[in-house]
């Protein structure tokens, strides 16, 4: 689990963060805080997919589920087993 | 009745969720015709205040210029006040294709298409011209209506960072396996007043066989040496596949839109753009304004070259005076204050000073990125220009931000 989180933190850092002076944690809220905003979760989606061989239905790719890494390894976790 | 109290209750309480927020928006009535000078009701009911109009998209002062106004008048009296009718059933008048030549002309693409507006144009086209085979890729920072117009359209989708070449590269590759790819980006980006690094995009659109599509909604008419645009100052003019741009900005500033480019992707929007196919023609009226429009805009530059110097000076006096701009050199001039509240504050106590400009914070802008966004205009002459300077100088002294970097600014005010 530690893993994949520094793997998500890794890939949110990278493809969204715009601005070097922002911080980044396992619990920062990433859509709800204007980080990700909802309509470019679809790149971490197709990623996660790709990444773990999963597919996640869209109705589970929430805005809710993708708020911060944890909840996002949390559902991948649910598809993983 | 089936408005019960239940459905009412609901949508009082949405209502009082939004004035928690602080983000209810209120109209303010204005009295007089769009111009630098104005005069405005606010808040309602009070008595009408002379201000100084700095938030207007009427980049070439033309919206009640007295040409325009003439024209309008003449297309009122040959071709009647309204068409009843879409444009493919009895709505086309001669001077909606004479439009349509001369925005072509005027952009320098292969066909137009007119929309009843940008958002129409915007909504309209990527569903008429792609496929589930295909992918649009956007810049994360553009236009509303162009979100609602990916929405819309079946191709798959995507984003990369704001005026990244390298993320959009990496995107380009990602993606090499769809049909048509489509990048998608405004020329200058309406909230940060930036410009798009069309000469790049071009070349990277080259190198992976992807079509390119511009907004340039805040760019036509005075972008550029001519004021063609975008294309025109990054060199790239006849390499845009698609560009969009609204009447209702610089160039009238009335209503109205279209979509221009390749004549197949133009035609493809005359046989299947929903907007263009259930939503009225184009008032007479107005496209006879806006064809006088690009008459006076192809004759001389001098209203884009005055509104340049305008831009200079106001850009040059706010640093100056040590406010914090948004890099750029469109008229598009973002004052940073990163916290909302003091943004609202701010444009209260210029609107006191007689000057109008308008905070923007989240969600229009992204969280920590509030700001007064101002607009100069061609209309705008020297004394307009140093008066709002001398009360944002005045309102900057009374928040304690001349001077400050944006971290101490965040460190007052929080973000
Ligand atoms: C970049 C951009 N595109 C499109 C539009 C919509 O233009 P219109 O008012 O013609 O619908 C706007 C206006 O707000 C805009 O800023």
């Amino acid at each position: 689990m530690e893993e994949m989180k520094d793997i998500v933190l890794e890939y949110v850092i990278n493809e969204y963060l715009e601005d070097e002076d922002e911080e980044l944690s396992y619990d920062t809220p990433l859509i709800s805080g204007g980080i990700v905003d909802s309509f470019s979760m679809v790149s971490l989606k197709r990623f996660l997919e790709n990444k773990y061989k999963i597919s996640i239905p869209d109705d589970k790719a929430t805005p809710e589920a993708f708020d911060s890494v944890t909840k996002i390894c949390t559902l991948v976790n649910e598809f993983l087993n | 009745m089936a408005y019960s109290d239940k459905i009412r209750g609901i949508y009082n309480e949405s209502l009082n969720e939004i004035r928690e927020k602080g983000i209810f928006k209120q109209e303010r009535f204005i009295h007089s015709s769009q111009a630098a000078d104005i005069e405005v009701e606010f808040p309602t009911g009070s008595e009408l205040k002379k201000v100084i109009n700095m938030c207007a998209n009427n980049y070439l002062g033309l919206s009640s210029h007295p040409d325009v106004i003439k024209a309008a008048h003449e297309g009122l009296d040959t071709r009647g006040y309204g068409m009843s009718s879409v444009r493919f059933i009895c709505g086309t008048q001669d001077i909606h294709r004479e439009l349509e030549k001369k925005v072509t002309e005027f952009l320098g693409t292969e066909d137009t298409i007119l929309f009843p507006s940008c958002m129409d144009a915007n909504a309209g086209v990527f569903e008429a011209i792609l496929t589930k085979d295909d992918v649009m890729i956007s810049d994360r920072l553009v236009h509303a209506s162009i979100i609602d117009g990916i929405r819309l359209a079946p191709a798959e989708h995507d984003t990369f960072k704001h005026s990244d070449m390298a993320h959009l590269e990496q995107k380009l590759q990602l993606h090499a396996d769809k049909r048509h790819k489509v990048v998608i980006t405004d020329g200058v980006f309406s909230m940060d007043g930036d410009t798009a690094k069309l000469d790049e995009m071009v070349a990277l659109c080259e190198k992976y066989d992807a079509m390119l599509f511009v907004d340039e909604s805040h760019s036509s008419g005075f972008i550029g040496k001519t004021g063609r645009g975008t294309h025109e100052k990054c060199g790239v003019m006849g390499k845009i596949d698609i560009i969009t741009t609204t009447f209702g900005k610089a160039l009238g500033g009335a209503s109205g839109g279209c979509v221009s480019g390749r004549k197949e992707l133009v035609e493809m929007c005359r046989q299947k753009a929903r907007p263009y196919l259930f939503s009225n023609t184009i008032a007479p009226v107005v496209v006879s304004g806006v064809n006088t429009v690009l008459d006076i805009l192809s004759k001389s530059t001098e209203r884009r070259d005055k509104l340049e110097k305008n831009t200079e000076f106001w850009r040059k006096g706010l640093t100056e005076a040590g406010f914090v701009l948004k890099e750029g050199d469109t008229p598009i001039v973002p004052v940073m204050l990163f916290n909302a509240k003091l943004s609202q504050d701010f444009s209260k106590d210029l609107y006191n000073e007689g000057i109008y400009a308008i905070g923007f914070f989240f969600p229009v802008v992204p969280q920590g990125q509030a700001r007064i966004r101002t607009q100069i205009s061609a209309g705008h002459e020297m004394h307009h220009l140093e008066k709002a300077l001398e009360a944002f100088i005045k309102v900057g002294k009374k928040y304690d931000i001349l001077g400050k970097t944006k971290q101490e600014i965040i460190a007052m005010y929080g973000k």
